[in-house]
């Protein structure tokens, strides 16, 4: 699909033109999926009776929405809930999920592929379909309203096993190896050899746990009914109930929520779409 | 012959150290594995057999648990609320599926030279997807709000208009197609973007001197070596839609299953029966069945793909 040399097909002149006009193409197409972000943070920033003019830039921009949301609602609490359980359960997962993909990439024992199946399987059950019985088990061990409830149901997927074992398929033998001469047992060269060796795919994976968390609704929302352990996403689903037709305070509260996810991916996108790209089959 | 001798012996000895040795491979093996191992049992594992097990029973307010054999399925059946669910899920997944292929497969033949401006459309694809879905939902709410949402009037400027997003029970579930769809195509762009990289560029170029233009190259090249992309595309995004992994959280902020239960997915009527109605058995029930239709499509995902390595070991 590529016009990178001259093609039987096109003039030079023709295919600067048709570059061109791809670009352009790409770029209104580009701008049309970014326009709902635009427009919400728009929003965010007018006055409640310019909520539905349509011009994209403010006519009189304004903190207000931002501090009646942040005063008037405890938004400030449920940020800090998300950001202890995604930080948590990134922490824990990946130190899981390491120790893991290493045994099942590198260690030989009986039944390591019958297990490494086992949890692959388990990569397409998604939450929803086993949010009953989850819920019925995470209220019969007491974590009903914890941040134990919240935190230890989420640690576990398969999703990060399997990329860091196909990770860990990649790395040289040899290194291990040497450390294995040197008198290294497996947990000395899990810890001083392959987990330095990890620090590009956890950072990727880190950047997408903590994303996943930090996103999450449907658990939360079954788990907790206290408000002091509400995480951002059910004080948004729950403002959205109280101040429905209040769409500028809305939009500054939904600007809250998405501007640290965004800045992380601004950051980092080029490591979290690296990551992705590479989760399909590779 | 001392030297045989000798040597029987230091084999023996290495044998036996080395069978030692894997001793220790295993139990370390096994070590590393017990966590992640556990964890996945007790909330994936169990979870799953759970299902089936509580489908059986009935749960009353005081959280005691009576067996009713069949009844809960009997109910189901007798249920066209059950029934609507499936209807709209499996619409949902009809129409899902196909755009969210198309969208992404389309956008990653858009932005797929690798250059600077490419790199930054590709962000501006994929940002969506960094959002969370409720704000997701509040966003493209608050644009399809009646007569004065942005898109409202946008449609109603362009004469198309005149009707409610997701007021009408018409278009209320290709509302939340579409939102999910904007969701959700940035991600399948990169996945399918990966799958382009691995196409070898001689193919190409060994067809341009044959003269294929780009359509014949697309048809010939690029869709036949695109296929275990595809269809890694397609099982996932349906096994998602099926799920209902992102559909809950878009109905539930904008919907809530309405207008007339016309977005009402399974996955919202069982979440409603067991958290609404506390009927855990019956919810249970219908999630089972759930269950059974995607271990069927991770089956054939399986058989397929000889066990989900795809090419990855050669």
């Amino acid at each position: 699909m590529s016009s990178k040399r001259p093609q039987p097909y096109f003039s030079r002149s023709q295919v600067t033109l048709v570059r061109g006009l791809w670009m352009v193409v790409t770029a209104i197409l580009a701008f049309m999926t970014l326009f709902p972000l635009l427009w919400m943070v728009s929003i965010a920033f007018k006055p409640a009776a310019e909520s539905f003019s349509s011009n994209l830039i403010p006519q009189s921009p304004t903190l207000d929405n931002f501090i009646y949301v942040l005063t008037a609602v405890p938004f400030v609490r449920y940020m800090a809930n998300s950001f202890v359980v995604s930080a948590t359960v990134t922490i824990v997962a990946l130190f899981f999920h390491t120790m893991a993909g290493y045994a099942l990439a590198r260690l030989r024992f009986p039944g390591r592929e019958v297990l490494f199946l086992s949890i692959f399987s388990t990569f397409l059950v998604s939450l929803p379909v086993i949010i009953v019985p989850l819920f019925v088990i995470v209220k019969a061990m007491g974590m009903l309203n914890s941040y134990a409830g919240l935190i230890i149901p989420a640690i576990f997927n398969a999703f990060g096993i399997f990329l860091l074992r196909q990770y860990y398929l990649s790395l040289p033998k040899e290194i291990e190896e040497a450390a294995r001469i040197d008198g290294a047992g497996y947990w000395r060269i899990y810890w001083s050899v392959i987990l330095p060796l990890s620090r590009p795919i956890m950072s990727a994976l880190a950047i997408l746990f903590f994303l996943a968390n930090w996103n999450s609704f449907l658990w939360p929302l079954t788990i907790t009914s206290d408000p002091n352990l509400w995480v951002v996403q059910l004080g948004i689903a729950n403002f959205k109930s109280q101040y429905s037709a209040s769409w500028n305070y809305m939009m500054a509260a939904s600007t809250i929520v998405a501007i640290p996810t965004l800045i992380l991916f601004v950051i980092f996108q080029r490591q979290i779409m690296d990551s992705l790209k590479t989760s399909g089959l590779k | 012959m001392t030297t045989i001798a000798e040597t029987a012996a230091r084999r023996r000895h290495a044998g036996r150290t080395r069978l030692s040795a894997r001793h220790r491979e295993w139990i370390a093996g096994y070590l590393f594995v017990l966590p992640d191992a556990l964890g996945l049992l007790v909330f994936l594992g169990v979870p799953m057999a759970l299902s089936l097990l509580l489908s059986v029973f009935e749960v009353n307010g005081f959280g005691g648990y009576s067996f009713v054999g069949a009844k809960n399925y009997l109910r189901m059946w007798n249920d066209p609320l059950f029934w609507k669910g499936a209807r709209v899920t499996a619409l949902y997944a009809i129409m899902l599926v196909p755009l969210l292929y198309v969208c992404g497969l389309g956008l990653a033949l858009l932005v797929q030279r690798t250059d600077r401006f490419n790199a930054v459309m590709r962000s501006m694809f994929f940002a969506p997807h960094m959002v969370s879905l409720v704000v997701v939902a509040l966003v493209w709410q608050f644009m399809v709000v009646d007569k004065i949402g942005v898109v409202s009037r946008l449609t109603a400027a362009l004469d198309i208009g005149g009707f409610s997003f997701l007021g009408d029970p018409n278009f209320a579930l290709i509302t939340i197609v579409l939102v999910s769809v904007w969701f959700l195509m940035g991600f399948y762009m990169l996945i399918f973007l990966g799958g382009l990289q691995d196409i070898p560029r001689q193919y190409y170029e060994a067809a341009m001197i044959d003269g294929a233009g780009p359509v014949a190259r697309f048809w010939f090249i690029t869709l036949p070596l695109l296929k275990p992309t595809s269809f890694f595309v397609v099982m996932v995004s349906m096994v998602a839609a099926v799920a209902g992994a992102q559909a809950f959280d878009i109905i539930y902020v904008m919907t809530k299953g309405g207008p007339a239960n016309a977005t009402s997915v399974l996955i919202v009527y069982i979440y409603q029966q067991a958290f609404g109605f506390g009927a855990f058995g019956y919810a249970a029930a219908m999630a089972s069945i759930l269950v059974v239709a995607l271990m069927i499509v991770t089956a054939v995902f399986f058989a397929l793909t000889r066990g989900g390595r795809f090419n990855h070991e050669q």
